[in-house]
């Protein structure tokens, strides 16, 4: 590697040909001011926050856009670089909605952080606003451009991490907006809610549909019986909100907390995976033993599956005829267990706590009423959940720890991996070996299939017949397994897809980290590795062998693919259009 | 800004020669502005049914179509009348009463800036110096330029149109 000595503030640093002057800052410990820059998705110095003196230069550069060169000399705190930077910092926010102390982001926002970093105490420019568009008519994000300041992460997040590509600059100068084609709702275009734009935004500009008010309102009335539902992903995120590390483990934590804010039962969203790989494994012997549609497609993702409606029509057949667990959750709730405690089902109010902006829109489906209610009343995100928990004064941190309730708060180390990337493909590798074998599995670690490389593949052998399964996170990967399939380049049995990078451990409703932490950690894998951990620990460790999943089928559903189990659990897909139509 | 536009009549056979068009150009890069002027220049705009075919043809997002034609003011989203007017705003135009003979423009046409009669007889539309300033204020029709225009003159410089 050819290596570039340079002096940066008059010390010497070395790097490879090609770094940044940003870059090589960071090696030496210093930091530059950035705000549009985001480390492998936004590096298009668009913000001009990064500006630093280069000897010989004409201007100031932007230092994340900007290469190294042999003998070069940068100076990265001069009064004419941090004067430039305030007044660039001056002009965004003359033209931001300041409404900090209430804005969603307050505490946890680039702009903010930076105006505090940078001594902003007044600001020397007024002058007309932007005209703002407050578009909240999506069930999962909300936009809010009177706080955007257009540095365009959401924009390179949306085409090249997700593929989907539903936001753009659109007009020019000052009337600039990110906004989808002819300034439409998230709602009216092909948008999959995946909310990973959500954590790219570094202000409130873009955030989650907040439905606590909803909850406490149910918490509030003594007619309801209010059960809560935590998806797997959400016990290695949530402590973060209450200064624990990143992917810190708070299974038991949780059932006290939410006793405490007022749940009348604490339930697990592990039990409904368990429950999933149920039926999915055995959907999957079915379709393999009597030639049906292969490869089979995982369906636990909501943002994956509305990205495979708009997008990739042609697999709808492949996808898994599965609900995803939250949803087989709800159907379960809403009858089986209504039934089992005499609870009359409009009387019991489900909510669930998902790492997920995608399902606020799953639970409104209308296919989600088998129950013949809507089996899923109200989803929240893991941050909706950390702003109730806080609203109510209850430290999660410090809390004792406690167990979910029976019965479904029962679940295996198999339902928990669903979190992660890989997760679903090896808890359903599990069973299936089993059930196919009759044979108890001595490896359950399918290592293959995790970690965070964006698509993975791996062949497995059942009873002497190689089964090929492939993986991918991130619907730009997605796209790049499904066309790979489309074309006959590869052939699979079976295939897990979930819409966000790191699998739901990643997903748009998780905790918010800033550009600078994403730089330092990958927060992915740091969770997903907690996920693992979670299954190592767990007694049992393979869905079949979950003892309420098994009184479940005696008592209720019959057998897998049981006709009860196809009313309850099982769905079907629409083909949605890729483009809004015109008038 | 709606999607609803006036309805082209030729509409359909237009939208059969950008699809011709589109054939050259088939999963080429870099190649959308130089596809969208020559969309333009046989539809006369890009409505969101243009901008569909070049989204699938070049394999980019109908987003990012979208956003190239609203930044440059080269593109209409919106058909563009048979007599396009254009009135100036440049600096000279401007200091002698261009604005009022913008504003007496709309009154008399009754529609706004950038907008179409919905005869699509008449478009209009704000420019910035045609470099005729000692004509100003200086109103383009088509190709027929007119100079030292005042708001009274307008209807009568119309009236050429009927």
């Amino acid at each position: 590697m050819e290596m570039v000595t340079l002096t940066i503030d008059g010390e010497k640093v070395q790097v490879p040909k090609g770094t940044t002057i940003l870059e090589a800052a960071r090696k030496l410990g210093k930091k530059i001011p950035t705000l549009c820059f985001l480390k492998g998705i936004n590096e298009i110095g668009a913000c001009r926050m990064c500006v630093v003196e280069v000897k010989g230069a004409r201007a100031l550069q932007a230092s994340c856009v900007y290469p190294v060169s042999e003998g070069m000399e940068v100076f990265t705190n001069t009064p004419a670089v941090r004067e430039a930077r305030k007044v660039t910092l001056e002009l965004l926010l003359s033209d931001h909605n300041m409404e900090c102390p209430t804005c969603v982001r307050n505490l946890n926002c680039e702009l903010q952080k930076l105006a505090e970093e940078l001594g902003i105490r007044s600001i020397r420019f007024t002058g007309e606003k932007h005209k703002a568009i407050y578009d909240d008519f999506s069930p999962s994000i909300v936009r809010d451009t009177s706080k955007c300041i257009l540095c365009r992460r959401c924009v390179s997040t949306c085409h090249n991490v997700q593929g989907v590509g539903v936001i753009s600059p659109n007009h020019r100068g000052f009337e600039t907006t990110i906004a989808p084609v002819y300034d439409m709702s998230l709602a009216e275009v092909a948008c999959v809610n995946c909310g990973q734009c959500i954590l790219a935004c570094p202000v409130g500009a873009l955030k989650e549909k907040d439905d606590t008010d909803k909850v406490w309102q149910a918490l509030q009335d003594p007619e309801k019986h209010v059960i809560v539902q935590i998806a797997p992903a959400v016990r290695v995120s949530l402590g973060e909100e209450f200064g624990l590390e990143r992917g810190a483990i708070v299974t038991k934590k949780i059932p006290a907390a939410l006793r405490r804010l007022g749940f009348d039962r604490v339930f697990d969203t592990d039990f409904g995976a368990d429950l999933t790989i149920m039926e999915e494994g055995h959907e999957f012997i079915e379709r393999l033993q009597n030639g049906g549609k292969l490869p089979l497609i995982t369906s636990c993702s909501p943002g994956w599956i509305k990205f495979c409606e708009h997008y990739y029509p042609e697999f709808l057949e492949n996808l898994s005829t599965c609900k995803s667990p939250q949803q087989m959750f709800g159907a379960v709730a809403k009858t089986y267990y209504a039934q089992k405690m005499g609870i009359d089902p409009s009387k019991i109010f489900v909510v669930s706590i998902m790492p997920c902006t995608a399902k606020k829109f799953e639970c409104q489906r209308p296919e989600m009423r088998s129950s013949g209610y809507q089996d899923v009343d109200v989803v929240l995100t893991t941050r909706e959940i950390s702003r109730m928990l806080k609203e109510a004064g209850i430290n999660l941190a410090s809390l004792p720890d406690e167990e979910f309730d029976d019965p479904l708060g029962i679940s295996t180390g198999a339902g928990a991996i669903f979190g992660a990337t890989g997760g679903v493909m090896e808890a359903a590798l599990r069973t299936v070996y089993e059930v196919l074998t009759g044979q108890e599995l001595k490896n359950l670690d399918f290592t293959d299939v995790r970690g965070v490389e964006g698509i993975k593949e791996a062949t497995v052998e059942i009873n002497g017949m190689k089964i090929n399964v492939a993986v991918a996170h991130g619907l730009a990967n997605a796209r790049k397994l499904l066309d790979r399939v489309k074309n006959k380049e590869a052939t699979y049995h079976f295939i897990e897809i979930m819409g966000c990078p790191g699998g739901c451990v990643g997903g748009g409703g998780q905790p918010i980290l800033s550009a600078e932490e994403r730089w330092e950690l990958d927060y992915r894998k740091v969770r997903g590795e907690a996920i693992y951990e979670v299954d190592r620990n767990m007694p049992l460790r393979k869905s079949h062998e979950n003892p309420a999943v098994q009184q479940l089928y005696k008592e209720f559903l019959g057998k897998p693919l049981s006709e009860k189990s196809h009313e309850l659990l099982h769905t079907h897909y629409t083909p949605r259009p890729k483009y809004p139509e015109a008038e | 800004m709606g999607l609803a536009v006036k309805k082209d009549p030729g509409l359909e056979e237009k939208l059969k020669k950008v699809d011709e068009m589109l054939e050259k150009y088939k999963g080429k890069k870099g190649v959308l502005l130089q596809v969208l002027q020559e969309a333009q220049s046989i539809v006369g705009y890009l409505p969101i049914e243009v901008q569909k075919r070049v989204a699938e043809a070049l394999n980019v997002t109908l987003s990012e179509v979208y956003s190239t034609v609203t930044f440059y003011s080269f593109f209409n989203l919106k058909p563009k009348g048979k007599y396009q007017i254009r009135s100036c705003i440049g600096t000279a135009c401007y200091v002698k009463g261009a604005d009022k003979v913008l504003a007496r423009l709309e009154q008399e046409l009754g529609i706004k800036v950038g907008d179409t009669t919905d005869d699509l007889k008449f478009s209009l539309d704000a420019c910035r110096c045609v470099g005729a300033c000692g004509l100003a204020p200086v109103l383009i029709i088509n190709d027929d330029v007119y100079g030292r225009v005042t708001p009274d003159k307008v209807p009568e410089i119309l009236k050429n149109y009927e």
